[in-house]
């Protein structure tokens, strides 16, 4: 790892200038960690237990889906 | 019934509350990077050490609520393939498209340029950095172009042709779509909305900090940029107003006619400048549907038309299939009584459709197919089982507007006064009155950019899709007590996150000059 950051390639100076970035934060770092906890909520809880995708979830091919949403179309009209 | 009625609403809280809430931050974004661009720019030129600290400031405020706002919208691409995921699938890849584009493009162009503005001062020579903060607010506006234009589809869909077999409306023309005038209007009035915030909100902080007596001059460097920016936007806001006015007259009158609480159309339509609705007017009520207006003769007709003589139709009218053409003239189109007919004739085509695929009968697939394509343009309709159904709800749409207007003109007051004493009478600045007027401005300028989203969304209900489906047609088959539990567990996260914002920016705005 240390070659990679000593190196003077371009993809390494990149993330040196990113790692040297999240170091030198001050209020940064506070908005970083709001952002992980929102990250967390977001993807970990909400999308994971509450948000599926239906018919992703439902129906394994695109006919399926849309003969499923035809369906749903179709009652509703009654 | 009852359930599917409360996932509706229950579903359309929720998504009200997570766009409202995720619209709290992107015009702030989009109008603060351009504030940063212009104040970087002055650095630039002039090496000022005044102006680069003054940058760094208001650029911090800006990556804030850039890290708070971030992701919040992806909450509402959650609510489509969940709670409505018959609408997701409709749209197909209409809805997708922009929305990749968005993804892909402008919301990486914009993250990578952030980096730049925050880590690279001292890494990247002045030049690089002026324009990675340039590049990062074209970024932001082109991340609401995308997201606008998806918008602007559902309220005026163009270039697709249904699919019966694939159930979606496949798209055949990405430019109609991306370049709709309904798109292109939007997207402008809410870039220029955004200016108009963000000016708003420099000269309010500005105005904190001279009441508390921090970073005086800073402040008053700031109350010009912030007050010239946001004249002009308020300008090209109310310019892309009118402008979205005339669209809104042309593809959706009754949304208009419902801003306007107007149920029988005239010609030379006064427009309303301010009045109060009678609770409960039924549409065939012969009772004035005000208690109390004040109108502005031609008003309407002029908003609507750019024509002080031209008729603009009621509610009534339009259910009677009396409308308004692309060339502004009056024309009869076809009933409400008989789009609903033909909305059940395309879903007895879809039907005969579904079951001719069932049986790999291909002459009559073809023979629903047409069927379906004949009366398409209808088929909303087909799901609504009265006229009264495809009345947007009117108190909404009519007060929301207003809000918008009054406090828009309001604000158009302020940033003028605003502007004239920051170069002539800089002694108001002082005046602890005015700092007060310039700081409870910035709750006004935000009630005002809502104001105009619940305009614009409540006033083309029923539709999620504008003719084509209601939200009761777009709304999946889920229970309706997880709906209401998101919508809560959404409204104590978002408060909680909203404070912690609002916590952080306040420390960031009182903390010492260094």
């Amino acid at each position: 790892m240390a070659t990679i950051f000593t190196s003077r390639s371009w993809p390494a100076r990149v993330v040196r200038f990113y790692i040297d970035g999240f170091r030198s934060m001050t209020v940064g770092r506070k908005l970083w960690l709001l952002i992980i906890i929102k990250l967390i909520i977001i993807f970990g809880i909400l999308k994971l237990f509450f948000f599926p995708d239906l018919l992703a979830t439902r129906y394994s091919d695109d006919r399926q889906r849309a003969a499923a949403v035809r369906s749903a179309l179709i009652d509703r009209s009654r | 019934m009852d359930d599917l009625i409360t996932v509706v609403d229950w579903s359309r809280w929720q998504f009200a509350l997570t766009a409202m809430y995720h619209w709290l931050f992107v015009p702030l974004t989009l109008g603060l990077s351009v504030i940063v661009g212009i104040m970087e720019t002055i650095y630039y030129r002039t090496r000022s050490q005044a102006w680069l600290s003054t940058t760094k400031f208001w650029m911090t405020l800006f990556g804030i609520n850039f890290a708070i706002g971030v992701a919040t919208g992806i909450i509402l691409e959650f609510e489509f393939g969940t709670n409505w995921s018959n609408y997701s699938w409709f749209v197909g890849d209409i809805f997708g498209a922009p929305l990749a584009i968005e993804g892909l493009f402008a919301f990486f162009m914009e993250s990578t340029f952030i980096a730049i503005m925050f880590f690279g001062w001292k890494k990247v020579s002045a030049g690089f950095h002026l324009a990675a903060t340039w590049l990062t607010a074209l970024g932001a506006s082109i991340s609401a172009l995308w997201i606008l234009v998806a918008n602007a589809w559902m309220q005026y869909p163009v270039g697709m042709e249904f699919d019966p077999a694939q159930m979606r409306n496949v798209m055949d023309d990405f430019w109609a779509v991306a370049l709709s005038p309904v798109a292109i209007h939007k997207f402008f009035h809410a870039v220029f909305d955004g200016w108009v915030l963000a000016g708003v909100f420099v000269c309010g902080v500005s105005a904190w900090l001279l009441m508390t007596g921090r970073r005086r001059p800073m402040a008053l460097s700031s109350v010009k940029i912030g007050a010239w920016t946001g004249v002009v936007g308020m300008v090209l806001t109310m310019w892309t107003g009118d402008l979205s006015a005339v669209d809104v007259a042309r593809v959706q009158p009754m949304k208009l006619a419902a801003m306007e609480g107007l149920y029988n159309g005239d010609k030379s339509q006064e427009l309303v400048a301010f009045g109060l609705l009678r609770p409960g007017h039924e549409r065939t009520s012969d009772e004035d549907p005000f208690l109390f207006k004040i109108g502005l003769p031609y008003g309407l007709s002029i908003l609507a038309n750019h024509d002080a003589d031209s008729f603009v139709p009621g509610i009534n009218d339009i259910i009677d299939g009396i409308s308004v053409n692309a060339e502004g003239d009056t024309v009869s189109t076809v009933s409400y009584a008989d789009r609903i007919v033909l909305g059940k004739k395309a879903h007895e085509a879809l039907r005969a459709f579904d079951a001719a695929l069932a049986a790999g009968d291909s002459m009559a697939m073809a023979k629903a197919r047409a069927e379906i394509k004949e009366s398409y343009p209808y088929f909303g309709y087909g799901y609504l089982s009265s006229v009264e159904q495809a009345v947007p709800p009117v108190g909404v749409t009519f007060y929301a507007f207003r809000v918008m207007v009054l406090a828009g003109g309001y604000l158009l007051l302020f940033l003028i006064v605003a502007l004239w004493a920051a170069y002539r009478k800089a002694s108001l600045w002082d005046n602890k009155a005015w700092q007060w007027i310039a700081l409870l401005s910035i709750p006004v300028v935000y009630i005002c950019s809502q104001a105009g989203w619940v305009t614009a969304e409540v006033g083309r209900q029923p539709w999620i899709i504008q003719d084509l489906m209601p939200t009761c047609a777009a709304i999946s088959d889920i229970p309706a007590g997880s709906v209401i539990l998101t919508f809560w567990i959404f409204a104590a996260v978002f408060t909680a996150l909203l404070a912690a914002e609002v916590a952080i920016m306040v420390k960031q705005i009182n903390k010492k000059e260094e």
